[in-house]
């Protein structure tokens, strides 16, 4: 992914779109090794999706993704609802995120991240999300973080 | 930094996908070691937060299997929670990653596990996990 593209992109659309974002973003890097698809969105939240694939396992007894596979789909989704609630682009580290593993994600189940923004300081985004496997009512993980803004604003 | 150890084939499909290997052992426990490559970028030029939250987590797995193994324990366990900071950027260069078992007890182990590029005493990331144990 390009930080410039994404800015340029904001620019041109006048407004960050997680759907076109994702576009290109999600087939780069890691993201792009997870096969992390674009789900769905809000005014403050962003939704991504991952499949389940063998050689993402974990456990290779029961067949249950890495629960590292979880922590990326919630790092992206929740990273992206903040530039969705602020309307634009702007570069982000992640300071800190918990997950709490409710239950295993099924094997062969495709696992949804939807990541909320519920709270921007001046340079601090603060974030909470649910994972899932198509149903929001019956998570199977908790997860909730910071992010710092880092350098200027570029939109 | 080394020769992958032979036990790096007990590393389970996420971490082979990612060329995670065993490096030797670091302060009694197994060294995990990960290459940079494109699979596990982030923003162009870093490490994604997410990859090194996995090299924790297989550093963290490794950690506890290899503390249960030297008093003879059976149990097996499960992962209950994490918490983790990300205190520096990770840099075009190989990661390490180590677990250390503050606590095996009998129902519970807490695990802190550390990833480092070039100094051990400059975390890049550290996490915290709870792991549920359990007994037949």
């Amino acid at each position: 992914m390009s930080d410039k593209t994404i800015a340029e992109l904001a620019a041109e659309y006048g407004g960050f779109d997680p759907r076109i974002a994702m576009g290109f973003m999600g087939k780069a890097g890691h993201g792009g090794f997870l096969g992390m698809d674009y789900a769905d969105h809000g005014e403050d939240w962003v939704e991504l999706s991952v499949d389940w694939r063998e050689d993402l396992v974990g456990n290779p007894d029961t067949g249950v993704l890495a629960s590292a596979v979880v922590i990326s789909l919630m790092d992206n989704a929740t990273s992206m609802a903040i530039w969705t609630r602020l309307q634009e682009f702007r570069p982000q580290v992640t300071m800190d995120l918990r997950v709490d593993y409710l239950r295993p994600s099924p094997k062969g189940a495709r696992v949804y991240g939807r990541g909320y923004c519920y709270h921007l300081s001046h340079s601090i985004g603060f974030v909470r999300g649910v994972a899932h496997n198509g149903d929001l009512d019956e998570p199977l993980a908790h997860v909730s973080g910071t992010f710092i803004r880092v350098g200027d604003r570029i939109a | 930094m080394t020769t992958p150890d032979p036990r790096t084939e007990l590393l389970p499909p996420y971490a082979r996908a990612l060329d995670m290997t065993i490096a030797g052992l670091h302060n009694g426990a197994p060294l995990i070691e990960m290459p940079f490559a494109n699979k596990v970028q982030g923003r162009p030029g870093f490490l994604h937060g997410g990859a090194i939250s996995g090299l924790l987590e297989m550093a963290a797995v490794a950690a506890i299997q290899h503390a249960l193994h030297e008093r003879g324990d059976e149990a097996t366990f499960k992962q209950v929670n994490v918490t983790i900071d990300f205190m520096r950027g990770g840099t075009p260069q190989p990661t390490y990653a180590v677990g250390e078992v503050t606590r095996l007890g009998r129902t519970m182990a807490n695990v802190e596990a550390r990833a480092w590029q070039d100094d051990p005493a400059k975390p890049i990331t550290i996490a915290y996990l709870h792991y549920l144990l359990k007994r037949n």
